[in-house]
């Protein structure tokens, strides 16, 4: 058998639920790009869960990932600490994000999503677009990579549901606005919520605007062996992990990645019950 | 006369079958996935291997031998054990074979060794196959674990890409020549399906790591977590070793593309076998990946994978597993002891049916697979009767876990990377017989290069290619012209 492999170089809490780890991986770091994932083990015993690059280092050898501790596997991830190894890590997954420049590229971020959209937009920056970036959470507290995306933004807009922080209302009402003023747009980004990138290829569609979305369906290997990332791109199945994490926004049927990411509530929280029960 | 054996010292009285291998009660069984034959005791080994006839192979005569794909020296292993000198056998068996203790337990034997054995012409065959797994676990349990003698470093490096069998294969037979080997794994474990694929109730996992553990153990190097054409690409693998053998298997599963196919609840066999065997789901919540198998689990298909689901999912605890396979009981394409065994456990066949669509609740969970019912017509180019759909004879089974197990192709990621590596109509890439590919210095076997196949010819892949490689690291560096390679892509 195999001992763990992957340290833990930094460890941070970003809010409440969610943790950033920094964890030595050079040669991935060497590959990534942005729009990638890896898939993590925490423990032998552990789920192989994706999670996608929110940043990587060649120059020290790292990449960072930042995770939303909602259940069993995330939660587990919440407790490590610097110094702290994890079993299995295997990445650069998927496709790249398709960069090019576009013009002016509205990436649109919500929740964990925002630690995600960093180095997208930090890319469409580096590829020459006009970046126009809109972030969104629940609350201030909640509002996470801020300071990172603001650094790579040209036009910067944040949203709170709460109004503690910025416009009090959705992301969605945003990039509504900016549509009814004619503002031109060649891209649409968005990462965050499922319902989230419904509502916002619901947007854009009737207007043309081609708008990319970052799917998050199950998986299991992450390397296009099994099919359970599977989602429906017009009509046609199409892998998650190879195919994907990034989609045509007017093509996904949403409502089928909800309820094929639903499949396993049941066991979730059982094995929920049980890590905190032996807490 | 030419069948009868040459020069038998006494014309000796042949027991007619073989000696029984002890199993687990079904009833038991579907409730644990423990191993379901336990294996035989020495004196049993013994009294097997003494039905044997010792044999000569000759131009006009096959003997067992002749049927090994990887040609082990049957007959001589065999009066070892006839003496009982376990350990001399088990190392005339791994002169030829680097997995012995998991093709004694998977090997299509019936078809190969014991196919030819001269006693099975009027008796039962002498049982090869249990006698090597015998021997390799008695190795297992009885001998110490040091350091695999290997001949001095020649210098050479190579790297093999998937831990299958075929790449474990390469990697031990050029590890006993001297050369550097480093071997490229995606997933966690080595093993390829024989960790992934097939379950731990016919093929204990601590086995195949017993079996991996041996050759790391001739100083072989294993790299996991490691995607070839993500993480390097075997372009920039060739910057440093001198040669490339790629097995990276047939892992990509097919569908039925029916409507329906994506509710919850239906996966592929791939998918449900990975969960329960490489992420032991079917120890949840001891380890965390979960798995459903709910009251009736239907899967689709005949083959050894169709029936390792049926039986992974009567262990989950469903009340009943059926097989849904178009053709009838002659053509199940899987091993007749699978199906023995499916028989025996009680999974239901419901032959010459095939499903039209997938029909879901409100919530997009399956809950029917509408199904209709197929004679036998006309023999298709394979040489089977083609099925044929009964108009009309459309039916109703209802099914809370539906598994696609009707086939899988070549994994794409590294022909997809490596763009001038010939593939092809099917995905394969394109071989000659010594396994060379249209990359000079890039050699390929197993499924990746046959097409879904065995565990064994994937071995037999690697022992050809292996020693294809080395002669060309000691001597001969010629390479096939490229005309080669397009007349093998469009063959194909
Ligand atoms: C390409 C991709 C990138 C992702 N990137 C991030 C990221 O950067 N940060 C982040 O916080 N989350 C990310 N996710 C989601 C993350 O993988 C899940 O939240 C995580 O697997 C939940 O595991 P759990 O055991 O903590 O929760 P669970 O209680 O097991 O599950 C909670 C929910 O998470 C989803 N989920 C569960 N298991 C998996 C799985 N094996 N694969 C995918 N989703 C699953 C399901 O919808 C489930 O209902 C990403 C998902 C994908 C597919
Ligand atoms: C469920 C099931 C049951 C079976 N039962 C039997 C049986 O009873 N008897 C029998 O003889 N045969 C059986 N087979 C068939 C047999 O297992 C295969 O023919 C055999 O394993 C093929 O060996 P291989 O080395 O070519 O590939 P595999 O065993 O598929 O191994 C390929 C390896 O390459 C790795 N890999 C893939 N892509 C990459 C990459 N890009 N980079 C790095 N690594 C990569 C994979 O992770 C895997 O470990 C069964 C198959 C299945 C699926
Ligand atoms: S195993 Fe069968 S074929 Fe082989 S030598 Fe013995 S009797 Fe002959
Ligand atoms: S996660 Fe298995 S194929 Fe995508």
């Amino acid at each position: 058998m195999r001992a763990k492999m992957y340290e833990i170089v930094k460890a941070e809490k970003l809010t409440p639920d969610v943790i950033k780890l920094e964890i030595k991986a050079p040669q991935i770091a060497k590959k990534a790009k942005a729009g990638q994932f890896i898939m993590v083990t925490p423990t032998e015993h552990g789920e192989r869960i994706p999670l996608t690059m929110a940043d990587f280092s060649p120059e020290k050898g790292t990449i960072t990932i930042a995770a939303l501790e909602i259940g069993k596997t995330t939660k587990e991830l919440g407790t490590l600490k610097a110094g702290d190894k994890v079993f299995s890590l295997v990445g650069p997954l998927g496709l790249p994000t398709h960069l090019h420049n576009f013009g002016n590229v509205v990436s649109i971020g919500g929740g964990i999503g925002l630690a995600l959209m960093y180095p997208v937009v930090r890319a469409f920056r580096q590829s020459g677009n006009h970046t126009i970036n809109i972030i969104g959470a629940k609350n201030e507290k909640l509002l996470i990579y801020e300071d990172e995306i603001k650094t790579v933004s040209d036009e910067f807009y944040v949203c709170t549901d709460d109004g503690s922080k910025g416009h009090h209302g959705f992301v969605s009402d945003v990039l509504k606005k900016m549509i009814a003023e004619n503002k031109k747009i060649d891209l649409v980004y968005a990462v965050g919520p499922i319902i989230m990138m419904k509502v916002i290829a619901n947007i854009t569609k009737p207007h043309n605007i081609k708008t990319i979305v970052s799917l998050n369906p199950i998986m299991v290997d992450g390397t296009g062996m099994c099919g359970s990332c599977r989602v429906i791109i017009s009509g046609e199945t199409k892998f998650g992990c190879v195919d994907g994490p990034e989609f045509d926004g007017h093509a996904v049927d949403f409502d089928n990645l909800t309820a094929r990411n639903r499949r396993y509530m049941p066991e979730e929280a059982v094995s929920l019950k049980k890590w905190q029960g032996a807490k | 006369m030419a069948d009868e054996p040459q020069q038998p010292k006494q014309p000796k009285k042949i027991v007619p079958k073989k000696y029984p291998m002890p199993e687990q009660d079904p009833k038991e069984r579907i409730r644990n996935f423990n191993e379901v034959p336990i294996g035989q005791e020495a004196q049993t080994a013994i009294l097997e291997a003494q039905r044997c006839l010792q044999c000569k192979r000759g131009p006009n005569r096959k003997v067992c031998m002749d049927g090994c794909p990887v040609e082990i020296d049957i007959p001589v292993f065999i009066k070892q054990v006839q003496e009982g000198n376990f350990e001399e056998a088990i190392r005339i068996i791994r002169q030829k074979q680097n997995l012995p203790a998991v093709c004694g337990r998977v090997c299509p034997y019936e078809n190969q060794c014991e196919g030819l054995c001269v006693v099975g012409k009027k008796n039962e065959p002498v049982g090869i196959g249990r006698l090597e797994r015998f021997l390799a676990d008695w190795e297992r349990k009885e001998m110490k674990k040091g350091k695999v003698e290997v001949p001095p470093p020649t210098g050479k490096q190579v790297a093999v890409v998937g831990a299958g069998p075929a790449g474990l294969t390469v990697a031990g037979d050029l590890a006993k020549l001297g050369h550097k080997i480093t071997i490229f794994e995606a997933l966690q474990y080595c093993g390829g399906v024989l960790v992934y694929g097939i379950p731990e109730f016919r093929l204990p996992k601590e086995i195949v790591h017993a079996e991996v553990d041996y050759i790391r153990r001739m100083g072989v190097d294993i790299k996991n977590d490691f995607v070839v054409g993500k993480l390097e690409t075997v372009d920039e693998l060739m910057r440093d070793y001198d040669a490339v053998f790629v097995a990276t298997g047939a892992g990509l599963p097919d569908w039925t593309n029916l409507k329906g196919e994506n509710l919850n609840g239906i996966m592929s066999a791939n998918e449900f076998l990975t969960r329960v065997n490489l992420m032991k789901a079917f120890k949840f919540p001891e380890y965390d990946t979960p798995i459903r198998a709910g009251e009736r689990v239907v899967t689709i298909g005949g083959g050894n994978v169709a029936m390792d689901c049926a039986r992974t999912s009567l262990r989950l605890g469903c009340k009943e597993s059926v097989i849904l396979y178009r053709r009838s009981d002659a053509e199940l394409p899987a091993r007749r002891e699978e199906v023995h065994h499916a028989q025996q456990e009680g999974v239901r066949f419901e032959l010459l049916a095939a499903p039209v669509e997938f029909i879901g609740d409100d919530c997009g969970n399956v809950k029917q697979v509408k199904a209709i019912r197929m004679q036998l017509g006309e023999p298709d180019a394979s040489g089977r009767r083609r099925p044929v759909k009964i108009p009309g004879s459309e039916f109703l089974i209802d099914a809370q876990t539906v598994l696609i197990a009707i086939g899988q192709s070549p994994n794409p990621l590294v022909p997809m990377t490596t763009p001038d590596l010939k593939t092809t109509k099917e995905g394969t890439i394109a071989v000659d017989e010594e396994g060379r590919t249209s990359k000079k210095a890039v050699w390929a076997g197993g499924d990746i290069a046959s097409g879904a196949a065995t565990v064994i010819l994937a071995m037999g892949d690697g022992k050809k290619a292996a020693k294809s490689m080395h002669r060309y690291l000691t001597q001969d560096q010629s390479w096939p012209a490229p005309e080669v390679f397009e007349k093998l892509s469009c063959e194909m």
